[in-house]
Order: structure tokens, then sequence, then C-alpha cells
């Protein structure tokens, strides 16, 4: 209830900043509604970026119950998915099973120790793991960067990319989902996704290990003297936040674009942050928030063209102004407020 | 090394150490009252625009320079209204406070320039050549100089250690949070304003490449004083001229990984390497005044 009081207010903040450049907030909402839902087509790019936000989404929020703040999934998602392009390419002769399993054990083990390092220095070195997680994005970034253009160019593109990798490392093939969506990106990375939200949620609610992990999150003395480790268990938090954000490799590498690109996300680490708060880290609430912010992504891509003032970073003000209004309003008590407005006459009287 | 190149050096980390400075002490008077500070990234982004704008508009860097420190203080009192008034947690609203500068400023540039990110260039007149530097170095000194010799700086630290004893004082928590919030916006804007009117001669998208959070780290690997912070800053600076000029003689090691270095040297200090540092006792803690 406090997070869609959050989101109307903050929409309708963001939406009447239009103002400022001249331009009809009305007009810009239909614009934004019409670019991400209009067509089948549209329709599926929302649901692609929702994919790569829900496993963004679910990489903050195990954080979160681990008591730490993950802004390094954009990191974390970077060198997983420079790995599952590069991996590919490494054993190109790879057929069936062998070739899936190496390619996403390997992208996600990089996930694991990039959110592995941070936890580690958090736990044993009382580093700020905000500050070790930022920094981590721009290493990750700079390695990315190496061995894309250094070593594994796509010398038959003008972009900075890698070379694509085999079929057999792809899921076009078989994908149900893409025949739905023809070229519209949306793959069965989407299935995925929603079974690692009730994955998640089982080992949040109802093993031994979620209820620790959430008790060293919430007080970690009081967990130390339950005979937990919350030490581990920090570690283990930001490694699993790694682990999910890695999974936004399947879908760019087997799912849709097959190679790494340089730039490819559309800044999916820092969405994910305002998809778990507006979900209030509850892992089953992520792929609606997950959507609604996919649906702002595809949405502002067409502002560039369609408004005169406005581009598509417009998606970026709604997004910081959503999470500073839903932030603002999560301590906020809507009773007391009503009560306050309502009934002050009476008390009165 | 001859001499030439170690001055070259020395020069070049006094002008990279410049905004480094600037926000790590504001980093210091917003910690310090007892107020996680992690949005030092985008009020410097916002510095950075005001400044480049306004010397655009005027010619005069010195007014771009007082516009970034109004505008830094203008976003950080928002910061501040959620996380004095509204109580809202102070790392996810410096978040937001990040997030949106990177989509608040092509906003302005669109408007301003019809350009969808960068401003045009600054001529040499309305820039800096040296000014910056000066006024980091007197900063330097009137920070120290109010931390450690003035009332105030006397209520800044109790507001982050003892509240409570700054309360029976008689002193608002509040209110000395608040003011030690407006004057970190103020001097992050200033080290934005010294990266678009003297590190570069624009403003361009993400410019401050992270230098918000080295500066947060250099503040805490100066163990939240003045003039170790200060030293951190110079650090982290040399380091990356280092950087530049490795770029210029190859070494054979790939560029990308010569760019990075500054990025591990932050993570490897941070990490506590070089010795432990406390942070102020009730930093990020609410105090109720009534």
């Amino acid at each position: 209830m406090r997070a869609f009081i959050g989101l109307v207010v903050g929409l309708t903040v963001a939406m009447s900043l239009c103002l400022f450049a001249g331009e009809n907030p009305f007009y810009v909402f239909t614009v934004m509604v019409r670019s991400a839902f209009g067509t089948s087509y549209d329709f599926g790019l929302t649901l692609f970026y929702t994919t790569s936000l829900i496993f963004t989404g679910l990489a903050v929020a195990i954080a979160f119950h681990g008591g730490l703040f993950n802004i390094g999934a954009e990191g974390q998602l970077t060198v997983a998915t420079i790995t599952a392009a590069v991996l590919p390419l490494m054993f190109p002769g790879l057929q069936g099973f062998a070739a899936v399993a190496l390619m996403v054990s390997g992208a996600l083990l990089a996930g694991f120790i990039w959110g592995f390092i941070p936890g580690w220095l958090r736990a044993k070195r009382d580093s700020h793991e905000v500050i070790v997680t930022m920094m981590m994005n721009f290493i990750a970034a700079g390695i990315a960067s190496y061995l894309a253009l250094e070593h594994f160019r796509n010398e038959n593109s003008q972009n900075p990319e890698t070379s694509p990798v085999p079929d057999a490392f792809r899921f076009a093939s078989w994908d149900p989902i893409q025949k739905m969506f023809p070229d519209a990106l949306v793959n069965f990375s989407i299935v995925i996704a929603l079974l690692l939200c009730v994955v998640v949620w089982i080992f949040l609610n109802k093993t031994r290990w979620g209820f620790e992990l959430k008790a060293s999150g919430q007080n970690p003395q009081a967990a130390q003297f339950a005979g937990i480790s919350s030490k581990k268990w920090q570690i283990l938090a930001m490694a699993l936040g790694g682990f999910f954000a890695a999974f936004v490799a399947i879908n760019e590498v087997a799912g849709s674009a097959g190679k790494f690109r340089l730039g490819f996300s559309a800044d999916y680490g820092f969405v994910g942050i305002a998809v778990a708060l507006m979900a209030r880290n509850h892992p089953l609430g992520i792929p609606l928030t997950a959507f609604l912010f996919g649906a702002l992504q595809k949405g502002a891509s067409d502002l560039d063209l369609e408004t005169e003032a406005i581009t598509r970073d417009f998606a970026r003000v709604i997004q910081g102004v959503l999470i500073f209004s839903i932030a603002g309003f999560s301590l906020f008590d809507s009773e007391a407020f009503l009560r306050r407005i309502i009934l002050p006459k009476r008390k009165v009287s | 090394m001859d001499s030439v190149m170690i001055t070259a050096l020395v020069f070049a980390t006094l002008r990279g150490a410049t905004p480094l400075i600037f926000a790590a002490l504001g980093g210091l008077f917003s910690e310090r009252s007892g107020v996680v500070q992690i949005a030092l990234e985008g009020m410097m982004l916002i510095g950075a625009l005001a400044a480049a704008v306004t010397a655009l508009e005027t010619g005069s860097p010195w007014l771009g320079f007082f516009a970034a420190g109004m505008c830094g203080a203008l976003a950080a009192s928002l910061f501040a209204f959620f996380t004095l008034q509204l109580k809202s947690d102070q790392i996810i609203t410096g978040t937001a406070l990040n997030i949106l500068a990177l989509g608040i400023a092509p906003f302005v540039t669109k408007a301003f320039y019809n350009s969808s990110g960068s401003t045009p260039s600054l001529d040499i007149t309305s820039r800096f050549s040296y000014e910056p530097v000066v006024l980091a170095g007197l900063a330097t000194i009137a920070v120290a100089y109010i931390y450690h010799q003035t009332r105030s700086g006397l209520w800044l630290q109790f507001a982050g250690e003892e509240p409570e004893a700054l309360l029976a004082s008689g002193v608002s928590v509040q209110k000395t949070r608040w003011s030690f919030v407006m004057l970190t916006g103020m001097m992050a804007g200033f080290g934005g304003a010294s990266l678009s009117l003297f590190l570069a001669s624009n403003y361009s998208p993400n410019m401050t490449a992270g230098r918000g959070f080295m500066a947060l780290a250099a503040l805490i690997f100066g163990r939240w004083k003045p003039i170790p912070a200060v030293g951190a800053c110079l650090l982290f600076a040399f380091v990356d001229s280092l950087q530049v000029h490795l770029q210029g003689n190859s070494l054979g090691l790939p560029m990308q990984f010569i760019q990075v270095l500054p990025y591990l040297v932050t993570i490897v200090v941070l990490a506590g390497f070089f010795g432990k540092s406390r942070a102020p006792k009730a930093l990020g803690k609410h105090v109720r005044e009534s």
C-alpha cells in the first residue's frame, strides 16, 4: 500500500517535470504507454527488459535480506555476460548439454565471484560494500572491454562487440517464447526468471538457510548469539546477489544477442535497486515491479523521436523520483495522516 | 624519471585531486554529523552541469563555480528533506539522488543546447587555469580550522558521536545535521565545477566517473578527519595521474588494465590493508527531538 502511494506520488511528480521542458505530461505518458504495449513487438521488448530486471531485482533483494546494499549488480552481470560470450568462442566444438552447461555455469560462477569479493571484504575487513561494489563495476567494465575489443572482437561488425557464439549455445532453435514474439528478443529466460523468483521465495521462507540469512541481516549480533555465523551469511548474501545478477547473461547471450555488446545493459543493475525496493524485497513481488520498470524502459525509448524536448534518459528521472518517493513513503503512516487530515475538527469539539 | 616528468606528475596530481578534495571535505561534514553520504557522486554531477551551463551563458567561470555550489546545496536540501524529515533510508535516498542526477542532466542539455548529453565546449576565458587548486587548498585549511577549533566544529562532531549529549546541551541535532548536509552539497558542487571548468572544458555525461565514491573512500581512509582525508585524495589523484602517464608510455600492459588502476587502489585502500578506521558512532542513526 505504501509502495503504491509512493508510486502514484512519484509518477505524478516525474510527469509534471515534463512541463518544465514544455511538453504535455499526458501526451508524454500516452507515448510511453503506446511504446511499451502498442504492438506485440513492443510488448515482447518490454518483457525482454522485464526478464533482466527480475534477475537484478533479485540480486539487490537477496543482499538486502542479508543486511547489505548491492549496487554492484551492474558489474556482476557484466562479468557474467562477457564470460558467457567468451567461453563458447574458446570451446566452439561443444554440442548439446555440455555446451549449455559450460556457458551457464561459467557465467554464474563469474557473477558469484564478483559478489563474493565485496561480501568478503565487508565481513572480514569491514569495507563499505557500496564503495567496493561501485569500484568493481568500473573494473568489470574495463575487463569486459579488454576481452571484447582486444581478443574476441567481431571483425565483421562496425560495433564494439564479440563474435557471435555458435548456435549450440543459443536457445533460438527450440525456444517456445521466441516463437510467440518473432524478432522481439524476449525468450525462454523469462520462464527461468519466474521460476527463480519462486525458488528464492522458498529459500527465504521455507528453509533454515533462508532463515539464517535473514536473521543475520536483521540483527547480526543476535544471530551470532543464536549460533548463526552472520559473517558467513553476509558474504553469501552478496555472492548470491552476484549469482542472480549473472542470469542476465543467459537472457542476453543464450536468449537474444548471442554475443557481448559494449553498453548492452540498459542500466539493469541500477534499475534493479528500484525494482527490489518497490517490491519491498519480496521475491514474488519482483516480477510485477520488474514489469513496471521494464515497461518504463521500453516506453521511454521512443521519446527521442516522438517529443521535441525529452530524451530516453527521462526514464532515469522517473526511476530516481520513484526511488525517492518510495523510500520517503516507506515510513509513511497513511492512517495517521488520514486521521490528521480528516478528523482534526472533531478532536477540537 | 627526470625532473621535468616529476614536476608534470606533481601538477597532474594537484589538478586531479581538486575535485576529490572538495567532495571529500563535503562528505566529511555530512558523515561527521551522522548522515551517511553516498550521494556525493550525484551532487558533483549536478555541480559540474550547473557550472558549465552558467559559465557558457555568462562567460564567467566564477559565476559558474558559485552556481555549482548553490545547485549542489539545492540537491543536498532534497536529500536532507527525505533523510532527516521523512527519515527515509540514507543509502537508498543517496542512490536515488545519484540516479536522478544522471537523468536530469540530459534534460537540461537538451533544453539549453539541443544536445542529448554534453554541453558545448567552453572557451579559454570562461574556464579556470589554476584557481580551483588554490581554492581547494584554502577549503582544506578552512574545514580543518572549523572542525578542530570552532564551536560549530564541536557541534558537528557531537551530532555524529553523541547526539543525545548535544541535544541535552540545548542544540538541535536536526538543525546541525541540516546545515552540514547543505554544506556538503555546496562543497560537492564545487568539486563538480572543478571537473567541468578546470579538468575538462565542458560537461559530458557521467563525467564524475566514480569520483564521488572515491572521495568517500578517501574520507574513510583518512579516518573522517580533514587533513588525512585530503592526503588520501592526493594519493588517489597520484595513482590516477600515474595511470594517465602509463597510458602514454606503453609498458606492454593493455590500456583497460591501466585505466582500472585507480578503482583497484581504492578497493585495496578501503579494505584497510593500511590500517583500520572507525566511523562516527551515531552515523546513520536518527535522534528523536521532542
